[in-house]
Order: C-alpha cells, then sequence, then structure tokens
C-alpha cells in the first residue's frame, strides 16, 4: 500500500512540474508585458528599469526556477496591479467571498442532490424520478453564467424578491450560492442515481429481503454505504471546480472574489498573480486526485495490487 | 446524419443487426427523439440564415429604434446598436455550431490514433499517453483556454484548436478501453498470427470495431465546445466582435438586464436550448449504440 501511495505521489508531483513548466512558459510567451499598457504609457528607460527590477530582463529558466523557489517557501511573490502587498495577501482577501459562496453552494448542494438521487432511484419511472433527471441534466448541460442569468431575471428582475448583485447582506447571497448549488446538485443526484440503482440490482440486496430486513434499513445502512464510493471521490474535485466557476458567478453578481483575478491577471500579463492563481488550482487538483486514487485503493485492493496500470 | 442511414436497416430480415437494435432503442428514447428534431432545426436554421432574416447581422439598419422592446417587425427586439435582434441570435447558431462540430471532428482525429496506440500498444505507449491526459486532468481547460486565447489573441480557430485540445481526452479514453477489450479476441489473434501488422489491424479489424465509442465521442464533444466557445465569448477573449455570438450577447446583456430584458434573455435561451438538445442527442445515442455505458 504505501508503495502505491508512494508511485502515485512521485506520478503527481511529476505532473504539477510539468503543469507548472507549460504554464510559466505559455504565460511569458503571451506578446506583450506587464509594462505595455496602453492608457498609461511609461517611456522605454522607466520600462527598462521597472523590468529590471522585477527581474524580467534574466533569462524565463532563472525567472522560473526564482518563482518556484519562492513558492516553495511560500512566497508568491508581488501582484504587479496592487505593490501594496504580496499575493498571499492580495488571495486571502479575495478568497473569502468565493470560498463562503462556493463553498454554502456545495454544502447546500451536494446533500439535496444525494436525496433527489436517492428519491429518483427508488422510485424509479415516476414523476420524482422524470423530475431529478431533468434537473440533474439541466444543471450538467447548461453553463452557469446562463443559470445566474436566468435567476437574476425571474427573482430580482421580475419578481424583484431578491438583490440580483453585490456582497455583505446575507440576502444578497442567496442566488450566487443557488447558482453555486445547481452543479452539485445535478452532480449528486445523477451518480447517486445511477449508484443505487446499481446497487440495489445486487444479489446481496435480494438476500436481505428474504431475510425480511425493512426495506428502509435495507437503503440507509447496505445500500446507501455500498453507493458511497463515488460519491466520495468526485466530491473534491467538483469542490476545486467553484473556483473556476467562480470567475463567472462573481462577475454576474458583481461578488469582490477570486473570479476576477483570474482574468485580469491574465489580461493585464501580471505574472506572479497569474501563475499563483493557476498553481493553486492545479495544485488542489493534483491533490484531489491523489486522495481520490488512495481513497480507492483502500476501499479496492485490485488497484493497489494490479500496480502501475 | 447516420441516423438516416441506420433507418433503412433492413426490417424484413429475421436476423436484425446491432445498428437495428441501437435504432429501436433510440427511437424509445422520447427526449433524445425530440433533442434530434430540435437539433435538425438549428442546423436547418444555421444553414439557411441569410433567407430567414430580414437584414444582415452587423448592419445596424434601425438605429431610431435601438434597445425597442420585440414586436411584431422585430421579434426579439432591436439591441442598442440599432441592430435586429432575431437576425443576431440566428447568425449566433451558426458559430456555436460550426465551432460545436468543428471541434468535435478535430477531437476525433486527435482522439483515435492515439486512443488506439494506447490501447493495442499497451506498456510503455500507454503509460506515456496517460500521463499526458493526466496533464490534461489537472488544469481547468477553462483556465488554459484563457491563457492560450490570450496567447494567440483569441479568434475563430483558436477556439476551435482550443476545444479540440481538450476535447480529444474523452474520445481517446473511450477508444483505449474499447481496443484493449478487442485485442485479446481471437479474431485479433488469428490476424497477428497470418502476420498481420499493428497498423493493418487497428485500422482493418479496430477501428471498425470502436465505431460506438466513436460516434459516441464525437456527439458529446460537441456541447462541450460550444460550451467553451460561449464561456469565452462571455469573458470577452472568444470570437471578436462584430461576430454575433450567444455568449458575448450574454455578457452585453447584463448591462441592460434590469430596463431592456430581451437582450438578456434570447441569447440566453437560444445558448441553453441548443446546449441541451445536443447533449440529449448525444446521451441518446450512447444509450442506444452502448447501453453498458448508461448513465455514465
Amino acid at each position: 500500500m504505501l508503495g502505491y501511495i508512494l508511485r502515485r505521489l512521485v506520478s503527481v508531483a511529476f505532473t504539477f512540474i510539468v503543469v507548472s513548466l507549460i504554464i510559466f512558459f505559455m504565460m511569458h510567451a503571451i506578446p506583450g508585458g506587464p509594462f505595455d499598457a496602453n492608457d498609461m504609457p511609461v517611456s522605454a528607460a522607466v520600462r527598462e528599469k521597472l523590468m529590471a527590477n522585477l527581474g524580467l530582463d534574466q533569462p524565463l529558466w532563472v525567472q522560473y526556477t526564482r518563482y518556484m523557489w519562492g513558492v516553495l517557501h511560500f512566497d508568491f511573490g508581488v501582484p504587479y496591479q496592487s505593490p501594496g502587498e504580496s499575493v498571499t495577501q492580495l488571495l486571502s482577501r479575495a478568497w473569502l467571498p468565493s470560498l463562503v459562496l462556493g463553498g454554502l453552494g456545495v454544502l447546500i448542494g451536494a446533500p439535496l442532490g444525494i436525496l433527489l438521487g436517492m428519491a429518483a432511484a427508488l422510485n424509479r419511472n415516476t414523476w420524482i424520478d422524470y423530475f431529478a433527471s431533468t434537473l440533474a441534466t439541466l444543471g450538467l448541460t447548461i453553463p452557469v453564467f446562463v443559470t445566474s442569468m436566468l435567476l437574476i431575471l425571474v427573482f430580482a428582475v421580475w419578481l424583484n424578491w431578491l438583490p440580483a448583485s453585490g456582497w455583505g447582506k446575507p440576502e444578497r447571497w442567496i442566488l450566487p450560492i443557488i447558482a453555486y448549488a445547481l452543479i452539485p446538485l445535478a452532480t449528486y443526484a445523477r451518480y447517486t442515481r445511477s449508484a443505487m440503482l446499481d446497487t440495489l440490482n445486487r444479489q446481496f440486496v435480494t438476500v436481505l429481503r428474504a431475510k425480511g430486513l425493512s426495506e428502509r434499513r435495507i437503503v440507509f445502512q447496505h445500500v446507501l454505504r455500498n453507493s458511497a464510493i463515488p460519491l466520495v471521490t468526485v466530491f473534491l474535485p467538483m469542490f476545486i471546480g467553484t473556483a473556476t466557476g467562480s470567475i463567472f458567478v462573481e462577475a454576474m453578481f458583481r461578488v469582490p472574489g477570486l473570479g476576477a483575478y483570474f482574468v485580469s491577471s491574465i489580461q493585464t500579463r501580471d505574472y506572479p498573480l497569474e501563475m499563483a492563481l493557476m498553481l493553486m488550482i492545479t495544485f488542489m487538483y493534483c491533490i484531489a486526485y491523489l486522495l481520490s486514487d488512495i481513497v480507492y485503493a483502500l476501499i479496492n485492493p485490485r488497484i493497489r495490487v494490479g500496480g502501475a496500470e | 446524419m447516420t441516423t438516416e442511414a441506420i433507418a433503412i436497416a433492413p426490417t424484413t430480415h429475421r436476423q436484425r443487426s446491432p445498428m437495428w437494435f441501437a435504432w429501436r432503442r433510440f427511437t424509445g428514447n422520447k427526449a433524445a427523439i425530440i433533442a434530434g428534431v430540435v437539433l435538425g432545426i438549428l442546423i436547418l436554421m444555421a444553414i439557411f440564415a441569410p433567407v430567414i432574416t430580414p437584414v444582415s447581422p452587423e448592419a445596424q439598419s434601425f438605429l431610431t429604434e435601438a434597445l425597442a422592446f420585440p414586436s411584431a417587425q422585430h421579434w426579439f427586439g432591436v439591441d442598442n446598436l440599432g441592430r435586429d435582434f432575431y437576425t443576431r441570435i440566428v447568425y449566433g447558431s451558426r458559430v456555436s455550431l460550426t465551432i460545436g462540430f468543428t471541434a468535435a471532428v478535430f477531437s476525433v482525429v486527435i482522439g483515435i490514433p492515439l486512443g488506439a496506440l494506447a490501447g493495442y500498444f499497451g506498456g510503455k505507449t500507454d503509460w506515456f499517453i496517460m500521463r499526458v491526459i493526466e496533464l490534461f486532468s489537472v488544469v481547468p481547460p477553462l483556465l488554459a483556454a484563457m491563457l492560450l486565447g490570450a496567447l494567440t489573441r483569441g479568434g475563430y480557430f483558436t477556439i476551435i484548436l482550443i476545444a479540440a485540445l481538450f476535447g480529444w481526452v474523452n474520445v481517446c479514453l473511450l477508444v483505449r478501453a474499447q481496443i484493449k477489450a478487442f485485442r485479446e479476441k481471437e479474431f485479433v489473434r488469428a490476424a497477428q498470427a497470418l502476420g498481420a501488422s499493428p497498423w493493418y489491424i487497428i485500422r482493418r479489424h479496430l477501428i471498425p470495431n470502436s465505431i460506438s465509442p466513436i460516434i459516441v465521442g464525437f456527439v458529446l464533444a460537441i456541447p462541450l465546445a460550444m460550451m467553451l466557445e460561449a464561456s469565452l465569448s462571455f469573458l470577452g477573449i472568444g470570437v471578436p466582435p462584430p461576430t454575433a455570438t450567444w455568449g458575448q450577447m450574454i455578457s452585453e446583456g447584463i448591462d441592460f438586464m434590469f430596463f431592456y430584458w430581451h437582450l438578456a434573455v434570447f441569447p440566453t435561451i437560444a445558448l441553453a436550448i441548443t446546449v441541451l438538445a445536443t447533449t440529449l442527442f448525444g446521451d441518446g445515442l450512447r444509450d442506444a449504440l452502448d447501453p453498458t455505458l448508461k448513465g455514465r
């Protein structure tokens, strides 16, 4: 087991380094630099001085090793767009609204999705099942900015029940949280339904029924537990997915969170911030996949014995 | 489309082809049929856009009526620059559909050979291709697309390439799984014993046997590409104006939402319907062609 974890760890670390290299060089390959903006032009001499101060005149591989060396010490550099603070400070400030909205969205959406999926699996081919499938398909196919737009139009513009945008008062959180919650809800409704249907068809369920166990105990004690594996493994990637979802949800609801920095850091060539954001997301995905691989291996011995597959 | 060809499958013989059963399963799926019809209408709309719209999509013919609400003359109203909004919505379907379909074609073109190599040869080749796929799995497509879009300055073909770059992974995995399953079958063994080259076996035996997952991968790649295009256009780094795209129109619509609702509603609904129809059609095809994949 330890050997398997080590192998996965090496593989994930390698993936992370390759991705960081690709992102770094791609970022610098984009034409133009951080001080080429047209609205506030700086003279060539000033620009050269600025570039030299920030170490941008060095060869790329020097810049890369310097940056990554800093990252190892949790130093992500200073963002060009607000030089008064470090990237870490800026991100921890912007992180809160995204985490609150995205986190609440997942925490509300996932259990509701599981309940809906269970209801659908237990009442197959009834209106509950059709309702759950419809909701799941809608949630999984329609882009999040489209659902956000529809939510704003219906609840803020036409019905005038809730404020359309902003941050601060809790009633402003409701619509963005619904927008975030739809994706986990749809994902979990779909996965739970198919996992439960798979398990319900297994022979041991028939045996449990023959044994005279109540349907409630069969479902909650045996079927749900046996269907839980896929549900556990999709949780982390989905949670991280709210970070990229925040680009749209926060733009739609005008929330001062992380989302806007993804776009602005690329557009203004804010290399340290851009790199920090990209590395953060990549790192979280790497950890999420590593964890779900380990969980899978713990549950299913065939994987760890199977080796490099 | 392929479904037409399947329709003529022989029904008089007692022996039914697998395609006949697939067709039966497909027609049993009401949602997929409706989605197929809607998709067909959308495709016709995109092809005959100049015929069914009064003006060209970029013409500012109605400046005096700018921001007018929907009426008998302007079905979806007029936008802020005096362009007929119905026309722009219809032309927007061209962008979505061409990008969706072309990107799916490229995804299949990249995905089949790589999937076939990984599935047939296994070992080091498979390991390498799987590591490449792992790279793609840890970077969110949208972020990478934003970087690539900035790198190449956006535009129509860039988006197709970006969508294909992330679309091939699914096709590759589907083809790889199928070919891995078929590699050990007797007829492949026999072909190997007769001295057929790997290339010949892949081309003659394995790829024709993977046609179902390939179709499935193709159809499922379309909505993903459409969503990527809409997302990038929404962020302003997709297809540049004045080309009419739904993502761009939605992002402009937000600014007018409180007073001129039509600018936000119509592109939103158009995009939702198109993506939904394509996905449901694809899901229906997948369930019909490969019942074992159902619900995945």
